[in-house]
């Protein structure tokens, strides 16, 4: 996977260019060319039946009116744009509850993961793969089972306040769950691995070479690390918040688990009115505005980056 | 990026003295590194306890408690107790297994094509995958459940449209994966079969694809444990069927049995060794090579 970084848009990367003076090159490439696309084909077709249509059509609904289960009618379309209205009106301080939430968690997450990943890449040594398959192996168990253990560890009297209230530490009235705090934590938690990944893969591939040049240049340590390792790692860091930030934005498992009435997140009012209400057209309108909003933020990042690099840590997790 | 010239660096007035290396200081970041694997591991750890806690006998079905009591293996010995959540479990192992082949067989060709040639459209191609994992899991959920709505008289919300998710969102994990395999292959090996006369399919079959099963096989388990993992847009298109994670999710207001921890430990043990297998190879193919 070496060659992603060097890939330029609309060129062929290194190495796939055609070797001179072959006979018939032409031919094959065009036979070479018409297999691509019968391979393409199944997959692609797939993929546009499997994300491009579905949102095309919670666009369509989003600007729908009527409702589908409630009164037993259809749904028409109708340029509803009074459901971006309600959806705005009523609920913008869902979306920034999220955005904050979510924020605080992906800067935690970053601030938390780049001195621990950081070690692993540069002083891991043999047990390098070891160490970080131990961050990746608590993720075999089921994102909802872990998400419910915390509900044991930060309740009232569980695991972790328990014994501290009993020594006194902290006033008997002291509780985590059902507070902002604790959804903080359980996203930060939970999408821990998001940000961990991509950081050790660029700190990974930080050449030591350029560490020991700086060190030859009479850098310390500190400075090394300031000037050669940080700047090398930004499309890591870069990577990391997207990966971090804009799935814990739409989250709603850590918010109904471990939250309480005053700290719904945005995912839990758009799950409420697809599963509970149907409300669809309100529901897809309230979808569309979180979607266009991180895919603004992706696509700035893939803008930045180049969409090849951007799934590369999504890659390397396997 | 020419950090190496750095010109402050280079007018510095004297060189720095190093500091002996006997400092305090040089045990905070493997310290930290060991409390973080701790902290990603406790509710692990947690759950895994849990699954051997003596419950009180409330004459009730039994629902985990935030006390502990050392120990028993009755909740292994009960493993099949609930039955719902053995349906749910089934559930999920039925959809994984299909979903994770159709989605290798699909995502592997996407991979391979986008990791070898050029072609109009590759761009395109590459954005929807971009899309697939940038989108957030609510949205595609939703988005995916309008589109269902709609298609309620040929496929009914259940074990159906829940499969057709599954190999949507995994069909992009594995064509990831074996994408960068791919681009890191050496082409010249395929060259070299093909001058040595063998046909452009031998030289595929016994070179390429050998040299690419690593990252199909990763691909697929990727794909197995995502499906078996997923919440979120399951939760969405699944109807009145439950998964093992819509089912746990469900119970929560209620109370989680200590089935739920028995299985999540039997899970993460099979996760656990099978990922462990995998490096294994990786690691003894390493040094073979």
């Amino acid at each position: 996977m070496g060659q992603t970084t060097a890939d330029v848009p609309g060129l062929l990367p290194e190495g796939m260019e055609l070797p001179p003076a072959r006979q018939g090159e032409r031919a094959l490439a065009r036979r070479r060319r018409a297999a691509a696309y019968g391979m393409l084909a199944p997959g692609g077709i797939y993929l546009i039946l499997g994300f491009v249509v579905p949102l095309v059509i919670i666009v369509y609904t989003s600007l729908t009116s009527g409702g589908l289960f409630s009164s037993g009618g259809q749904l028409t379309f109708t340029w509803e744009w009074s459901n971006y209205q309600t959806a705005v009106q009523d609920y913008s301080q869902f979306y920034l509850r999220s955005i904050l939430y979510a924020g605080i968690a992906t800067t935690v997450c970053i601030c938390l993961a780049y001195p621990m990943a950081y070690w692993i890449a540069f002083y891991g040594g043999k047990w390098k793969a070891t160490l970080f398959m131990m961050i990746l192996v608590p993720f075999f168990v089921s994102f909802v089972i872990r998400t419910v253990q915390w509900n044991f560890i930060l309740g009232t009297n569980g695991l972790l306040l328990g014994p501290l209230k009993s020594l006194g530490v902290i006033p008997e009235d002291f509780r985590v769950l059902r507070t902002p705090l604790a959804v903080v934590a359980g996203i930060t938690y939970n999408y821990m691995p998001f940000a961990a990944l991509p950081l050790y893969v660029s700190l990974e591939r930080v050449d030591r070479r350029l560490v020991e040049a700086a060190k030859d240049l009479y850098a310390t340590k500190a400075m090394a690390f300031r000037k050669v390792v940080l700047p090398l790692t930004v499309p890591g860091i870069f990577a990391a918040i997207i990966l971090t930030f804009v799935p814990a934005t739409g989250d709603y498992v850590n918010a109904s688990v471990l939250g309480g009435t005053g700290t719904t997140m945005i995912g839990q009012i758009i799950q409420e009115y697809f599963l509970a209400k149907h409300q669809y057209s309100i529901a897809a309108a309230l979808s569309v505005i979180l979607m266009v909003g991180m895919l603004i933020i992706a696509l700035i990042y893939a803008k930045a980056l180049g969409t090849e690099d951007s799934t590369l840590a999504a890659g390397a997790a396997a | 990026m020419s950090v190496v010239a750095d010109r402050e660096a280079l007018t510095l007035p004297e060189p720095v003295v190093r500091q002996p290396r006997k400092r305090w200081t040089r045990f905070i970041l493997p310290v930290f590194t060991l409390g973080m694997i701790t902290y990603l591991a406790f509710p692990v750890f947690v759950m895994i306890l849990y699954s051997f806690n003596v419950l009180p006998d409330t004459g009730e079905s039994e629902r985990q408690t935030a006390d502990f009591t050392c120990c028993t293996i009755a909740h292994w010995q009960d493993i099949l107790k609930v039955q719902e959540l053995n349906k749910a479990l089934i559930t999920s192992i039925e959809v994984a297994i299909p979903a994770a082949l159709i989605a290798t067989v699909l995502g592997t060709f996407l991979g391979l094509v986008l990791g070898r040639y050029s072609f109009r459209g590759r761009g395109g191609t590459n954005f929807i995958i971009f899309l697939a994992i940038a989108v957030p899991e609510i949205v595609l959920g939703s988005a995916l459940l309008s589109m269902f709505v709609h298609t309620q008289n040929i496929v009914p919300l259940g074990i159906g449209t829940i499969l057709l998710s599954h190999i949507a969102f995994s069909i992009a994990f594995v064509a990831i994966t074996v994408r960068a395999r791919v681009q890191g292959l050496d082409l010249t090996l395929e060259n070299a079969a093909q001058d040595l006369f063998a046909s452009p399919r031998v030289a595929f079959f016994k070179v390429t694809f050998p040299l690419i099963l690593p990252g199909i096989v990763a691909g697929f388990l990727l794909a197995f444990v995502l499906s078996l993992d997923d919440f979120v847009i399951t939760n969405f298109v699944n109807g009145t069927t439950n998964t093992f994670p819509t089912w746990v999710y469900g119970s929560v207001k209620l109370g989680v049995p200590p089935q739920v921890n028995v299985w999540g430990t039997v899970l993460f043990l099979v996760g656990v060794t099978t990922a462990g297998l995998q490096v294994l190879r990786a690691r003894r193919s390493e040094i073979e090579a």
